[in-house]
């Protein structure tokens, strides 16, 4: 993992002493809120519907155990014993107050962490496939190359007054977990014809109020043109994005309203304008970050304590089938640990949870953790005889939930329960999915499924892609929910669908519940997913499911 | 004729806590929305507004919002301002806490 150099350390010292300087100066009158609310944002602080919330960044999803106990500590020491963690890998704090933010952001530096650029219209925090270093079919670990951009990005100059937010995210691995097309750069590691690593390079995808999937502007990007290449796409963006319209200001409008070949041009032109400037000092920065990252010395031990245990213990196989995946070595499994458990919050981990975490990553898993964009905490390196102690310790503190990529395992964001821009609840409805279907004991017959909800059309709750996604609205001052069907956010990403008008809060749960049976109705055999299905058979059935066959009829005459 | 005035209060979020607040009819800043001057006239409103907006020192971001009188004093209209006078439905937190306590 990275350490942070003198430079880093005094850097985010640095800001902190800044901060702390600007909140004193706010709270003596000298700064206006319009001064120094674009100062807050900068170092993450927003102020949302109850009290400030705290955005604080983890890079790449990545932390060890003692970031992690520092997370408790913050939750515990200045907020309400808990955290929430976002489907940007970042951590929020709901309930700071002001005059001590700037103690929690030097607790923050203590252990290497900050909350820079988690706001305002920058390069935000660089997300990666949470898998990252463990997975079996990876060709490289993701995690050094978003770190250099990480230290590119962060106060570049030329980048820190963008036409709007910018998002990257990186992938080491063709399987897409880091939903790269949904990002203004998204990076997919590819090899060359003769073997070398390097990227497809898509540009202008997100979603938010004008969804869109990302587009192939470089088919294979080297390695060493990574920080060169991306420069010239911001630098290209920052020139020609709009500024007149915040509606129309990300990449993907950019991109959209020019078309991706003259986009690409300037791209290309300013890429061989500024590639000479970059004389490998990069390369060699990018080399020291890789001794960092450098795998663990993985035990070769004995597994048949895992296999032992699954057998006897239905209720740890049932954990083990389903949040487990195959690490590249045969005989470690990557975890999983669900922050899902039905009836509780989405990403929320009490300080408890958070210290437990810490404990069994630096134990089990070589001192690492992950934070995935799916809102659960990963450990990546356990070793198979270590699972069923590890499994024990996570039941003893509610944290063995067996639902990861099953119906329950919803991605929510905070919605009007807390955030300032939302224009319906997002967090109940989760609550009440999963605790409806826990009670119907279908969950893992369903399957494979992805719900995901937004309380506003920006989307942070993922709802284009998620097999089913639920957008929540104000309409007439009431809350409604819209379904879309069939988004997916892999590597073989598309958008979903609208499927009509939308339903009032009472009656989005029971929507969900004919739609799942309509599935289970429809569908081959177990084998085939609701995705596979909502592919093979399109909206119809689902429509007759959510608005009956005669409303159904009646759209069929109208078109 | 010109449409009739909804009734506003006049709310923000403390400076310090970020805490939900609204403006009472002797001048101060009540964490209850019961507490709030219920505002019936369109000019005063804006007066108030700007008497609000001038006490930057202490509260952020003033606005009115749509209220109606209650047996206990204003009521919320729009759902968003209900969840802002009560706190977050996922805990006990906010405003709902303090009560209990």
């Amino acid at each position: 993992m990275y350490t942070y150099s003198e430079f880093d350390e005094s850097f985010v010292r640095n800001r902190v002493a800044q901060f702390r300087g600007q909140v004193e100066r706010r709270l003596d009158g000298s700064l206006t809120e319009d001064e120094f609310k674009p100062l807050r944002l900068m170092n993450g602080l927003y102020l949302q519907l109850h009290a400030y919330m705290l955005r604080v960044a983890i890079p790449y999803g990545t932390l060890n155990g003692r970031q992690m106990r520092q997370l408790a500590y913050l939750a515990e020491r200045w907020d309400k014993g808990y955290g929430h963690f976002t489907t940007r890998q970042n951590i929020q704090f709901n309930w700071p107050k002001l005059a001590d933010v700037p103690d929690m952001l030097d607790a923050l530096a203590d252990v290497g962490m900050h909350a820079i650029q988690t706001s305002g219209n920058t390069i935000r925090n660089v997300t990666a496939d949470h898998f990252a270093g463990a997975a079996a079919d990876e060709i490289e670990d993701p995690r050094p190359v978003a770190e250099l951009l990480r230290q590119w990005s962060t106060d570049h100059p030329e980048f820190q007054f963008l036409p709007r937010k910018f998002k990257i995210a990186v992938t080491g691995s063709p399987t897409d977990r880091a939903v790269t097309k949904a990002h203004d750069i998204g990076l997919r590691m590819v090899r060359d014809a003769g073997g070398a690593p390097g990227f497809e390079v898509m540009v202008g995808g997100g979603l938010g109020r004008t969804p869109m999937i990302g587009k192939v502007i470089r088919d294979f990007l080297p390695k060493a043109d990574l920080l060169p290449y991306c420069e010239a796409i911001l630098a290209t963006y920052n020139l020609l994005g709009r500024r007149d319209n915040k509606y129309k200001a990300r990449i993907k409008i950019t991109v959209h309203e020019n078309g991706l070949e003259a986009f690409r041009d300037l791209v290309e032109a300013r890429f061989a304008e500024i590639r000479p400037e970059f004389s490998g000092v990069d390369q060699d920065w990018l080399a020291g970050i890789e001794t960092q990252f450098s795998p663990p010395r993985l035990s070769d031990a004995d597994t048949s304590e895992y296999d032992a245990r699954r057998e006897s213990d239905p209720v740890f196989r049932s954990w083990a089938d389903t949040n487990l995946a195959p690490h590249k070595d045969p005989s470690h499994a990557i975890v999983t640990v669900s922050l899902k458990k039905p009836g509780n919050t989405p990403g929320d981990a009490t300080a408890a949870q958070m210290r437990l975490l810490a404990d069994l990553g630096a134990t089990y898993s070589h001192d690492e953790l992950r934070i995935s964009h799916e809102q659960n905490v990963i450990l990546p390196h356990v070793h198979r005889a270590d699972l069923p102690a590890v499994f024990d310790a996570l039941r003893s503190a509610a944290l063995a939930t067996a639902n990861v990529g099953l119906v329950s395992d919803i991605i929510a964001c905070p919605g009007m329960d807390y955030c300032a821009l939302a224009t319906a609840r997002s967090i109940p409805v989760a609550q009440s999915i999963a605790t409806r279907f826990e009670d119907l004991k279908l969950e893992h017959d369903i399957g494979a499924l992805k719900i995901k909800i937004s309380g506003c059309i920006n989307a942070c709750g993922h709802h284009h892609v998620g097999h089913i996604g639920i957008l929540g609205l104000d309409r007439a001052g009431v809350e409604n929910y819209q379904i879309t069907l069939g988004g997916d956010g892999t590597e073989t990403a598309s958008l979903g669908e609208r499927t009509g008008p939308g339903f009032a809060y009472d009656e989005i749960v029971p929507a969900i519940e004919r739609l799942i049976h309509a599935y289970l109705d429809l569908r081959q055999g177990p084998e085939e997913t609701f995705l596979d299905l909502y592919r093979r058979l399109g909206m119809g059935p689902f429509k007759d499911a959510l608005y009956g066959d005669a409303a159904r009829g009646r759209q069929a005459d109208a078109a | 004729m010109s449409r009739r005035f909804t009734p506003k209060i006049v709310t923000a979020n403390d400076l310090l806590e970020g805490d939900v607040i609204y403006l009472t009819a002797d001048d101060r800043w009540s964490r209850d929305h019961a507490e709030a001057e219920l505002i019936e006239d369109e000019a005063h409103a804006e007066i108030r507004l700007i008497h609000a907006a001038r006490q930057s020192g202490s509260v952020v971001g003033a606005y009115l919002a749509d209220a109606r009188p209650g047996p206990s004093g204003p009521e919320p209209v729009h759902f968003r301002e209900a969840f802002r006078a009560k706190g977050p439905s996922n805990y006990t937190h906010g405003k709902q806490s303090e009560r209990h306590a």
